[in-house]
């Protein structure tokens, strides 16, 4: 398959079962939110090392706030549901109660049968001492906790979903430049559909891994088949024309959402075109032993590409 | 289908329990079964037939008709109600809504004493004046009003909220003295005057005032202050039929107290 001059390799990104949840914060302005969901979402780049991976999902405006005021939606995803409270609760007192005017509330909602619901303010509120002051409304409960800039507000709960984190594809290139004006303009594309969020530093990441290395503590080690500067000394996927490498990895609340994702992301990337350096497309995958879910370019481009 | 409608025919001489009157217990019935369905009036059993002309077949949508001049000796109206909806159209007696659970009733007139006692749900209308004890405990229950919203449109009397455990009280007009005694949490909202002793041995929960009211000195004034989380109590409030609809600033100075009792509750004077 070629788009605009790209090739597009007849491969599979590999994606895996996650949990994932989504928290509203809001502040006196969007700055203030964003300072808050920054924090939140900073050190969560891969699971590997961070225990979650997270990302700011888009801005929200006073009226899509429960109150009214400006904020964004951060995205949180985990392994397993233990880790993804844990780091919620951990992040949310670090991050969210620390920031001057937050405050912090559910993003989704739902049957309970697909929704669980798990704490957002409900453990730190004993940080209020006994001050803490607890108020239902609309049949939610919230959270009242006196500090230093007048009260810290958040909800009870918020709900957690099964989720897929993993979605990705590469953009081969003929130079550095190249390959990150191409993933840029991907993530642009991508960042305007809601449910899904990069994780990775700027939505982009260089340095891929294959499983496992020749020391016996890594579990996975530099993706050498696409590292350009190894094309001679290893069995490489590059062409000699591929200079640079680079991933955008997805996570989702559905597999439907990274499809979609992907096929903008991809699309952006191909609107540069083989003009513009950009040589191939294709995906990172396990030989699709780990994932539970394979997310196709050619099925996701679809016939008309 | 019409509703299940109750006109009262005749003036008791005592006060008469209308708790059988719900949705949930007249459901399926035929309206000759309906007539039979004994009342209590003071220490006698009235058929239902005796006491009201009966139309309409809508059991989950029940309409009392006290026409004006007539008793306001109608109590238990609503007591227990789950479901469906019951107007009244005139006044209601002492215990309407008493253990109220889910469910619309709405009150055309005044009610007396002990509206919406120990009600946990549902929604309740008081386009009157309430009497002493609305959302309160009865005399040996520890808890009054436990969750639900309840509006009244004109005055309440003594005592409202009193040993309140959760739940929304908005009175639009004044209230009496004792307002949200023991008052264990939940929040009451009063657009009007409130009577003396306002708190007093408030555990938990919210007084949301506009008027000052005398404080007593176990009341400890805490400044005044922009609280986020009255732009979520407002956001709850929209839908409802009451003027609390058009509050919009959420800057108030804050009393907390009892500190008699703990000192948890806080009087919040909208400024």
């Amino acid at each position: 398959m070629i788009l605009n001059g790209v090739q597009i390799d007849d491969t599979f990104a590999e994606a895996f079962n996650m949990r994932g949840t989504r928290v509203i914060i809001t502040a006196q302005n969007l700055k203030w939110a964003y300072h808050a969901a920054n924090a939140m979402a900073g050190f969560a780049t891969s699971v590997i090392a961070c225990g979650v991976e997270a990302g700011i999902e888009r801005e929200l405006k006073p009226d899509e706030t429960p109150d009214q005021r400006p904020g964004v939606s951060v995205l949180m995803f985990a392994m397993g549901s233990a880790v993804l409270m844990k780091q919620l609760e951990t992040r949310m007192g670090q991050c969210v109660l620390t920031c001057p005017t937050a405050a912090a509330f559910s993003g989704i909602e739902g049957d309970p049968e697909t929704v669980t619901r798990i704490g957002l303010g409900k453990n730190l509120r004993f940080f209020g001492d006994g001050y803490q002051i607890s108020k239902r409304f609309g049949g939610k409960r919230y959270w009242r906790v006196p500090v230093m800039d007048g009260e810290f507000l958040s909800e009870e709960t918020t709900g957690m979903v099964r989720a897929i984190g993993g979605g990705n594809f590469l953009v081969l290139a003929e130079s550095q430049p190249q390959a990150l004006a191409a993933c840029e303009a991907a993530i642009e594309a991508m960042r305007q559909l809601p449910n899904i969020i990069m994780p990775f530093p700027g939505g982009v990441v260089r340095s891929g891994s294959k499983v496992g290395s020749k020391y016996k503590s890594m579990i996975a080690s530099t993706n050498d088949a696409f590292c350009p500067t190894l094309k001679g000394l290893v069995k490489t996927q590059l062409s000699p024309e591929i200079e640079s490498v680079m991933e955008i990895v997805i996570d989702g609340l559905t597999a439907e959402d990274i499809s979609k994702a992907m096929h903008a992301g991809i699309h952006a990337a191909c609107d540069i075109g083989a003009a513009g350096g950009i040589r191939r497309i294709s995906a990172g995958n396990y030989g699709g032993k780990l994932g539970q879910h394979h997310f196709h370019l050619h099925k996701i481009l679809g016939p008309t590409a | 289908m019409s509703a299940l409608t109750f006109n009262l025919k005749i003036a008791p001489r005592q006060r008469l329990d209308l708790s059988p009157l719900t949705p949930d217990n007249l459901a399926g019935k035929q309206l000759a079964d309906i007539e039979r369905i004994e009342l209590q009036c003071g220490n006698r059993k009235l058929a239902m037939g005796e006491v009201f002309h009966i139309s309409g077949e809508d059991a989950n949508e029940i309409v009392i008709h006290n026409s004006a001049g007539h008793t306001a000796k109608l109590d238990h109206i609503g007591s227990q109600l789950r479901n469906g909806r019951i107007t009244v159209q005139g006044h209601a007696g002492d215990y309407a809504g008493y253990e109220m659970r889910g469910g619309e009733l709405i009150i055309q007139g005044d009610v007396e004493a002990f509206a919406a006692g120990s009600l946990s749900g549902g929604f309740m209308h008081i386009q009157g004046n309430a009497g002493d004890f609305l959302g309160g405990a009865i005399a040996g229950d520890r808890q009054g009003m436990k969750g639900g919203t309840v509006i009244v449109s004109g005055n309440a009397g003594d005592r409202i909220g009193d040993q309140m455990r959760r739940g929304l009280l908005l009175i639009e007009g004044s209230s009496g003295d004792y307002c949200g005694t023991r008052m264990i949490a939940g929040t009451i909202g009063i657009l009007g005057s409130v009577g003396q002793y306002t708190g007093y041995a408030m555990r938990r929960g919210t007084l949301l005032l506009k008027e000052m009211p005398a404080l007593h000195t176990t009341f400890v004034d805490c400044g005044l202050h922009t609280l986020p989380f009255l732009n979520l109590m407002f956001q709850s409030f929209v839908g409802l039929p009451t003027c609390f609809t058009e509050l919009e600033q959420n800057r108030v100075r804050r009393y907390a107290g009892d500190i008699a009792n703990d000192g948890k509750g806080e009087i919040l004077i909208l400024q």
